[in-house]
């Protein structure tokens, strides 16, 4: 006690309550705000591979301080949940330069992806990865989801998220198998061409139940196999192969003399 | 090789240089006529396939009640597969018995049925003719024009008794000029639907989309006309670059900061229009690919559209919502003949 | 030793004669013939489909409430909970989801229709094919056009009527399409829905008209199809001991009670297995109708996609404004105009053929589809401009599942959509002819048998054998006609003649049909093929009009 009172008009003192008043602020910050950071915090080795990996793959395109130029969009302020999901899903790196990016095979492992995103990051503040709790498709709700769903995406991407097409050989890809962190993604970063749905348009909840409604869909149907679930097309389809292929081949077989 | 005649194209050669019909072809034995054991063969096939038809019925009948479609997708999938598959095979075994029987034991000597000609006899027809003749003689119409007109007046007549009260009141009040007017007026806010929350103008960034409906008290959004006036009002709000936008002189003040908004129904026929690309800025209509250009007006590029996308001008409240100025200067959705008058 | 159950069966036979004189009935009808052939049996399997849509439309009706009324839903189905919408969608979801076998009726139902259609087109293609409009049928070919439209109607106001997002789009699509019709428009939409769209009458209205106005047409539309074929009696394709004065065949009962009736029970099990193994329109997963929302692959059912793709495929720059009011051409022309033209040309071809053949015969003998090129011909285009719109309809699809542009679609199909009928055309009257010719070859010189024989003077030859009279008639039995000829323009005295112009046309048409022509073999022509009975020698062919 002594020795603490007899450095309280210590020069270095101001110094010494700065810190600890910022060090307490941020704790208790970091303690209660709501957390749209992901579970592993991103290293400074992490946004030091990122830059490699960055540099080999992607700075051709991109440029090397992610710039972007031309036909080709900044990364600044994209977000660790753009890269995620670019690079997650095997659209990055771009198979060939256009406005649709197929999903392919990852070239990144899940490593080398969060070291991407580290870097990303790192360059702006943008959209970070979801939490397991923000894409638990258990936790949303199914009938809100498929309101949002239908009123927001079943117009691209069908009412069941089966896919459709849009203009000029683009089209908006099957959600079949999709992931919820991946699904969550889309939505927030707006890839290519699907529109933007940051929180304030579509809130993390909504999302979730966006989410939910998905998942659900991949129970299959009620009333048998799916044929697809691309509508009235298919069905007429398959009414005509099987229904009157079956009974033409039946037909045939009636007017048929018996041995 | 053609003889010529003057009303007939057909071929019929006066020459009868044709060749004859050779008969009914001989009838060829079945494994079933000859063969007694065959025959019992599709005697024992036939009651095997009815029998099967049977079994069919009494497992739909268990399934029935014993599967109850419970409250999964699966439970009703299975539910439904149980007692359809069933139910075909008691259909199944009847359709497939029959036939068998029909094509493997039942007699199949050809039979040659006379057809007659269909024109009545010339006595037929002269009798007919007599009979009209004789009834009109008796109705005493004779030359008698006034009662001919009447009754046929009258009869033409009579059905609008009917006609004109049915088609008027299926038409309710006619008024097709409330297709000029939607809910939106001046001041009225814009909030997303289905929720109806308003919207910031700070809460869109650059390639956002919001699907917009006016604000309405829940009441309202859960009443039987919400879905009519909501088929006028839908409207698509869209945040661009200020740098991607091209706008004439007067509507600029239509949008505010790179935020447009349009009417979500389409000129063609009336689907919502909803995919929005948001690297082109382009509109496509997923009926019948009409295609507008957001940036430019939302003029058509493409597709079976005439005209663009009425704009919906807006501005933001004191508050920072997005609001309405005004209702749609033209009536929204497809066209119709009075449309501009 | 009498038993009693004769008597029994005796007795009330007797009683009911003595009531309705229905003994000379059953002498004629009993044992009626009908010909044997597969391709009779596909306007019954349009017959039964409709007895299914019957049977599983009545089970329905118990359940579907056809009603605008809100309602929340709480059920099985999770992503409808507590969702607000109109009594027809909830009873639809009831029904499928907690009525025991609800499922199972509506999609037998909805198979039934599709498959309804499908048979209607498939039996249509057959009469054509084989000039079965010919007189005396042609009312009945009228009375079966008339029962295709009904059946398109039938289908409509049924898919409908679950208020659903995909349908309501199409209810949206229809009040379009009426809006555009000039003068009166805007009034009919009104009339339509009761006022303004959607309204809260439409469902009802379209139930009332699915449920009893289509199927009592229907129903009395079929009598009449069924009483001429009673009344014509059944037409028989060509073949020995068949002629336009008799039918062969085999007797009502027993033979065509078990085998039509056997078809009966095979279409309803074969649609039963379909609504047991196969999901079709899950329109819980549409949602109830909204105006907001919208799937992407927004189409009707497989029957109406040739006015869908008819609509996508007309570009939008012909809609016109004259003196202030609009004519929306860029929707009349894909909605009115193209299916008026398709209809016309179905109901006047049989009143066109016999104008241009001048042939009033009865014929009850089919044509065989080579025997007539241009009528063949056309029939195949217009297949395919059919194909072409329904293919157009289902662009966007395409486009997903085959990686191609959108655009790029549309544009060839609009173009396809004039080309590929004239190409199918030529190429399938080209067909034809050269059946025709192969028909010939094979009646003059007879099957190649694959046997070569050496005569002592070095020549080779294939042996031929003769064909059977029965496979000779088949070939040589059919009239080719011959293009019309017409009364010269003036008279004898030097008067013109009145209506000439018009014979003119008609002659021209006629040329059309019919100057390209193979004649059937004649025994004369048999005889100068021939060398002797066995062994033929690869002699001239005879001249060949063409």
């Amino acid at each position: 006690m002594k020795a603490l009172a007899a450095r309280r008009h210590h020069r270095f003192t101001p110094v010494v309550i700065v810190m600890f008043a910022l060090l307490v602020v941020g704790g208790v910050y970091a303690a209660f705000a709501p957390s749209s950071a992901h579970a592993d915090t991103a290293t400074n080795q992490d946004i030091e591979e990122g830059h490699k990996l960055f540099l080999a793959n992607c700075a051709t395109c991109h440029g090397a301080n992610a710039e972007g130029s031309d036909n080709v969009p900044s990364l600044i302020g994209v977000g660790a949940a753009a890269v995620d999901f670019q690079v997650g899903t095997g659209r990055m790196p771009m198979q060939a330069s256009g406005p649709q990016a197929q999903a392919k095979p990852a070239q990144m492992d899940k490593t080398q992806t969060r070291q991407l995103a580290a870097y990303v990051a790192s360059l702006g503040p943008g959209p970070s990865i979801p939490t397991a709790d923000q894409v638990d498709p258990e936790q949303g709700s199914v009938s809100n989801g498929a309101a949002i769903f239908r009123t927001n995406c079943a117009m691209c991407h069908n009412a069941v998220g089966a896919g459709g097409a849009l203009s000029d050989g683009k089209f908006a890809p099957p959600l079949t198998k999709t992931s919820p962190t991946h699904i969550y993604e889309a939505m927030l970063t707006g890839p290519q061409s699907m529109p933007v749905f940051n929180n304030g348009t579509l809130t993390s909840e909504e999302k979730r139940d966006v989410i939910a409604y998905v998942v659900e869909q991949r129970e299959g149907s009620a009333g048998g196999i799916t044929l697809g679930s691309l509508g009235p097309v298919s069905e007429g389809v398959w009414a005509w192969v099987i229904g009157m292929g079956v009974l033409i081949g039946a037909a045939v077989w009636i007017g048929a003399k018996s041995s | 090789m053609s003889e010529l005649k003057t009303n007939s194209s057909d071929v019929t050669t006066t020459s009868e240089d044709r060749f004859t019909d050779p008969g009914i072809p001989a009838h060829k034995e079945r494994m079933g006529d000859t063969d007694p054991a065959a025959a019992k063969r599709a005697e024992r096939q036939s009651s095997a396939l009815f029998t099967i038809s049977i079994i069919g019925t009494i497992v739909a009948l268990v399934v029935y009640f014993a599967i109850r479609p419970g409250d999964s997708v699966a439970s009703v999938r299975t539910a439904n597969f149980a007692l359809g598959i069933s139910i075909a095979f008691a259909l199944l075994g009847i359709g497939l018995g029959a036939i068998h029987w029909a094509k493997a034991l039942m007699s199949d000597h050809e039979i040659a049925e006379e057809r007659h000609v269909l024109k009545s006899s010339d006595e037929d027809r002269t009798g007919a003719l007599e009979a009209l003749e004789a009834g009109v003689k008796d109705s005493n119409i004779g030359r008698r024009t006034v009662l001919k007109g009447s009754v046929v007046t009258a009869l033409g007549l009579f059905p609008l008794t009917i006609a004109v009260p049915l088609v008027s009141s299926v038409g309710n009040d006619w008024n097709v000029s409330k297709f000029r007017h939607t809910l939106w007026e001046k001041g009225k806010r814009l909030t997303t639907d289905p929720a109806g929350r308003p919207v910031k103008a700070s809460e869109l960034t650059v390639g956002s989309v919001v699907h917009i409906i006016p604000e309405v008290s829940d009441e309202e959004r859960k009443s039987g006309e919400w879905i009519t006036e909501k088929a006028k009002a839908v409207v698509l709000l869209v945040r661009l670059d200020p740098k991607d936008l091209k706008e004439s002189e007067e509507r600029k003040s239509w949008s505010y900061d790179g935020i447009v908004a349009y009417s979500k129904i389409c000129t063609h026929v009336g689907c919502p229009v909803a995919l929005y690309e948001q690297q082109t800025h382009h509109l496509l209509c997923p009926c019948h690919q009409s295609t507008f250009d957001v940036a430019n007006g939302a003029k058509v590029v493409f597709g079976p559209a005439k005209r663009p996308l009425p704009q919906l001008p807006i501005t933001v409240d004191d508050e920072g919502y997005l609001v309405a100025q005004s209702d749609f200067t033209e009536p929204i959705g497809p066209s119709y003949w009075e449309r501009l008058k | 030793m009498t038993t009693t159950t004769p008597s029994k069966a005796a007795a009330a036979a007797d009683y009911l004669d003595q009531r309705t004189g229905i003994g000379v009935v059953v002498k004629n009808f009993a044992r009626k013939v009908f010909p044997d052939h597969w391709s009779f049996l596909l306007g019954e399997i349009a017959l039964y489909s409709f007895v299914v849509l019957l049977i599983t439309g009545f089970f329905l009706t118990m359940f579907f409430v056809p009603s605008m009324g809100l309602t929340t839903y709480h059920g099985p189905v999770t992503a409808m909970d507590g969702q607000l919408m109109s009594d027809a969608f909830a009873s639809t979801l009831r029904l499928s989801f907690e009525v025991r076998g609800g499922l199972l009726m509506r999609q037998i139902h909805h198979w039934a229709a599709l498959l309804f259609m499908a048979a209607i087109v498939t039996h249509m293609l057959r009469v054509f094919f084989t000039g079965a409009f010919r007189k005396p049928r042609e009312l009945n070919w009228i009375v079966g056009c008339v029962l295709m439209i009904l059946g398109l109607a039938a289908g409509f106001t049924g898919y409908s009527l679950p208020d659903d997002v995909l349908s309501g789009n199409g209810l949206r699509i229809t009040d379009g399409v009426v809006k555009s019709i000039p003068i009166i428009g805007s009034y009919m939409s009104y009339f339509i829905f009761g006022g303004e769209f959607p309204g809260e009458h439409i469902i009802p209205r379209l139930f009332s008209m699915h449920v009893m106005v289509v199927p009592a047409l229907i129903l009395s539309f079929v009598a009449i199809h069924l009483l001429f074929v009673v009344l014509h009696k059944h037409t028989q394709y060509p073949g020995g001991g068949r002629t336009d004065k008799n039918v062969v065949g085999f007797p009502l009962f027993p033979v065509y009670v078990a085998k039509a009736g056997g078809f009966f029970f095979i279409v309803f099990g074969v649609l039963a297995l379909m609504g047991a193994t196969m999901a079709i329109n899950n329109v819980w997963n549409y949602g109830p109708y909204d105006p907001s929302p919208v799937s992407a692959g927004a189409q009707p059912d497989w029957y109406m996609l040739f006015l869908e793709g008819s609509l996508r495929l007309m570009p939008g720059q012909a809609e016109v404004v004259i003196g202030g009011f609009t004519l929306s051409l860029n929707i009349l022309i894909p909605a009115v105009v193209i299916p008026g033209l398709l209809f016309t040309f179905l109901f006047v071809y049989p009143f066109v053929e016999a104008r241009v053949t001048r042939d009033d015969r009865e014929h009850h003998v089919l044509d065989r589809p080579r025997n007539v090129p241009v009528r063949t011909g056309l029939g195949v285009a217009f297949l395919t401009a059919f194909i072409i719109l329904a293919v157009a309809g289902s662009n966007d699809l395409i486009a997903t599942h085959f990686h191609m542009s959108l655009n790029s679609i549309t544009w060839a199909l609009r173009v396809l959509l004039f080309v590929g009928p004239v190409i199918t055309f030529w190429i399938t009257k080209r067909i034809c002819l050269s059946l025709q010719r192969k028909d010939r070859e094979l009646v003059l010189h007879g099957h190649e048998t694959g046997k070569i024989v050496r005569f002592a003077n070095g020549e080779y030859i294939e042996v031929h054998r003769p064909l059977t009279e029965q496979e000779r008639w088949l070939r040589v039995n059919f009239d080719a006609h011959k293009p019309l000829v017409i009364e010269p323009a003036e008279d004898s005295r030097g008067v013109r003649r009145k209506g000439y112009k018009q014979d003119v046309r008609w002659q021209k048409l006629s040329r059309f049909f019919y100057e390209d022509r193979v004649e059937p073999v004649r025994p004369s022509e048999l005889h100068t093929a021939h060398g002797h009975d066995e062994l033929e020698s690869e002699s001239s062919p005879a001249e060949l009009h063409s």
